[in-house]
């Protein structure tokens, strides 16, 4: 993706897509004849297997010794290479910041905008989708030049990686925006906040105590959502040449292929973990709601 | 932009807001002060996103000095690396989108006919989050370790079947490579945008026609087809985007010879060194803010009659 998932990252459909969506169908499928039911395992064996293929590929690769045998000399060696640490640091921060601005930025525009100011919702919406209308490779260019202003006159700060976390903030607005507007239309904001704010409640309180709790899937899978953009994103830290995770695995691959697709191999293993966490805390959450709200 | 139909789940809060709006002056003054909390929102996406959209499309139309020109913008047309660059893009995001949207449609038809909530489903689904969204660089090595010139595809192929096809890998760091890897990624793309209009396809329908005497063919070609046609077109676009904007892959797998747009970008902003040219990375970059916008517009206009019966 393209890198970046930037979109690099498409974008997903409405709501949050498939990712957050639980399926409408649910109920009864209509059944199968036999000529589907062929043709539905050809096409998941032959697609399926065409997906696994090059991860397959990785493993193998990665853990090639000499003469045939299997060895996981690749992977220690990770330990080994003291950039491929820092970088790793390095990007591990830069997620934490993105997560914590992302959500400092989103959820309370986001709540006041559904309490009080209804009708910008649709202009919230709008600028929080417009990252997928532009390209990650169009906005470096644009904005190589506020990092050169900001590296030259706010010091060391402005020089620091970590100030990836802005941008790495804008890329994930549009998948962040649909995962926690899908939880936001799940319950009923306006109301909850106006009865915590009718028994004394501030607007961080409100907020922080009574919103968010309520919404804790949309948080964790825009947080999740938010996390892999980082660990994966490569266009804008290599074109303004700051070492990241994805930066030195490219770097290295040219010297040790092993190596590189030791830790790419490790990473995608580590989003796939992450995202099949987020479905399985969004599925048993909407199951437990079932259970305890059977009225509604 | 892309989400036409939001707000159809009745907002409860309507009311509130053509009260707050709609009274005297001291209701308008609370008006006011309620748009004020979204000033920290506003101003960061006008400093980061706004702003350097700015700057591209104010630099495309000026010299290295600060004079207005045409120049960068003409080149677009006139330069043959850059009419090439465009050509071998939209090729390129065309035949995978096409690739991915067949490829990954099947395979969404086959996950949805499974059960809603096993591990097929769930596994599929958190697999392809990953592979179309947050690949990039990876999948390059991904392919490397597959087709590369040790690759176990190249290896089995020569070694076990003694067939020379595979053997010279350098097709992989070439444009043939690219659109390997990119339909690689664009299946789980689709599967994701895709599934949600497959659920909304409802039982009902399936059985009026079936009562009506249709067979499964005339189901598809006279209900499912039609009903999934704009999601499919949609679907199709959003894929068109995601490879003409992708740069990760490319990057990591060919190191010479630019010839997509966003490696030529990527070229002009590494070496900006070419007297007079300093501004043609920002022309090609706004060609493509123009093209994701036209198709992204069309999207949106496709997107809202696909709201009318798949939601």
């Amino acid at each position: 993706m393209s890198g970046l998932p930037a979109t690099q990252m498409g974008a997903p459909a409405p709501e949050g897509g498939a990712l957050i969506v639980a399926p409408k169908g649910g109920g009864q499928r209509q059944r199968m004849t036999r000529g589907q039911s062929i043709a539905r395992v050809a096409i998941l064996v032959v697609v399926l297997g065409y997906l696994i293929l090059p991860l397959f590929a990785m493993l193998e690769f990665s853990t090639r010794g000499d003469f045939g045998s299997r060895s996981l000399d690749a992977f220690a060696a990770i330990l080994g290479k003291q950039d491929l640490i820092d970088s790793l640091t390095t990007t591990l921060q830069i997620a934490v910041l993105t997560v914590v601005g992302m959500l400092l930025l989103l959820v309370p525009t986001m709540v006041w905008t559904i309490v009080r100011v209804p009708r910008m919702r649709r202009v919230i919406e709008f600028l929080c989708l417009l990252p997928l209308a532009i390209p990650a490779i169009v906005l470096v260019v644009g904005i190589a030049p506020i990092y050169r202003f900001m590296g030259q006159n706010f010091g060391k700060i402005g020089a620091s990686p970590l100030t990836l976390a802005l941008i790495d903030i804008v890329l994930v607005l549009p998948f962040a925006y649909r995962a926690i507007d899908a939880s936001l239309r799940s319950i009923d904001t306006a109301t909850l906040a106006d009865a915590a704010r009718s028994l004394g409640a501030g607007w961080v309180g409100t907020i922080v105590q009574v919103i968010m709790p309520n919404i804790r899937a949309g948080i964790l899978s825009a947080s999740v959502l938010a996390i892999a953009l980082v660990l994966g994103e490569y266009t804008i830290s290599s074109l303004l040449s700051f070492n990241t995770l994805q930066v030195v695995i490219v770097v290295l691959g040219k010297q040790d292929p092993f190596i590189s697709v030791a830790v790419s191999f490790s990473a995608l293993i580590f989003g796939f973990v992450l995202l099949v966490v987020i479905a399985r805390v969004g599925a048993a959450r909407r199951t437990n709601r079932q259970v305890e709200e059977p009225a509604v | 932009m892309t989400d036409t139909s939001a707000s159809a789940p009745g907002q409860p809060t309507a009311q509130t807001a053509g009260l707050a709006s709609g009274g005297a002056g001291s209701r308008r003054l609370r008006g006011a002060r309620n748009y004020l909390a979204l000033i920290p929102f506003h101003v960061y996406i006008a400093l980061f996103l706004i702003l350097p959209t700015a700057i591209v499309a104010v630099g495309a139309f000026t010299t290295a000095t600060g004079q207005p020109t045409v120049d960068n913008v003409t080149r677009l047309f006139t330069d043959e690396t850059f009419v090439d660059a465009f050509t071998k893009s939209i090729e390129l995001a065309v035949s995978t989108a096409i690739a991915g949207a067949i490829i990954g449609g099947l395979l969404a038809w086959a996950v949805v006919r499974g059960d809603p909530n096993g591990p097929l489903r769930q596994l599929v689904i958190a697999a392809s989050g990953v592979l179309a969204q947050f690949g990039g660089v990876m999948l390059a090595f991904a392919f490397l370790a597959t087709f590369g010139f040790n690759g176990l595809a190249t290896m089995f192929v020569r070694d076990a079947l003694h067939v020379d096809v595979l053997t010279d890998a350098s097709w992989l760091y070439s444009l043939t490579g690219l659109v390997v890897v990119y339909t690689y990624f664009q299946i789980p793309l689709m599967l994701i945008v895709f599934l949600p209009s497959l659920d909304g396809l409802r039982q009902e329908w399936y059985d009026a026609s079936a009562s009506l005497g249709g067979s499964s063919w005339s189901f598809w070609r006279h209900v499912g087809g039609p009903i999934l046609a704009p999601a499919f077109l949609g679907a199709l676009l959003l894929l068109f985007t995601n490879a003409f904007s992708a740069y990760a892959t490319a990057a990591a797998l060919i190191s010479q010879g630019a010839s997509i747009v966003t490696l030529q970008i990527a070229g002009s902003l590494q070496s900006e060194v070419v007297i007079g040219q300093e501004n043609v990375g920002k022309a090609l970059a706004l060609g493509m803010i123009i093209v994701v916008s036209l198709v992204m517009a069309l999207y949106a206009l496709i997107q809202r009659r696909a709201s009318r019966w798949v939601k």
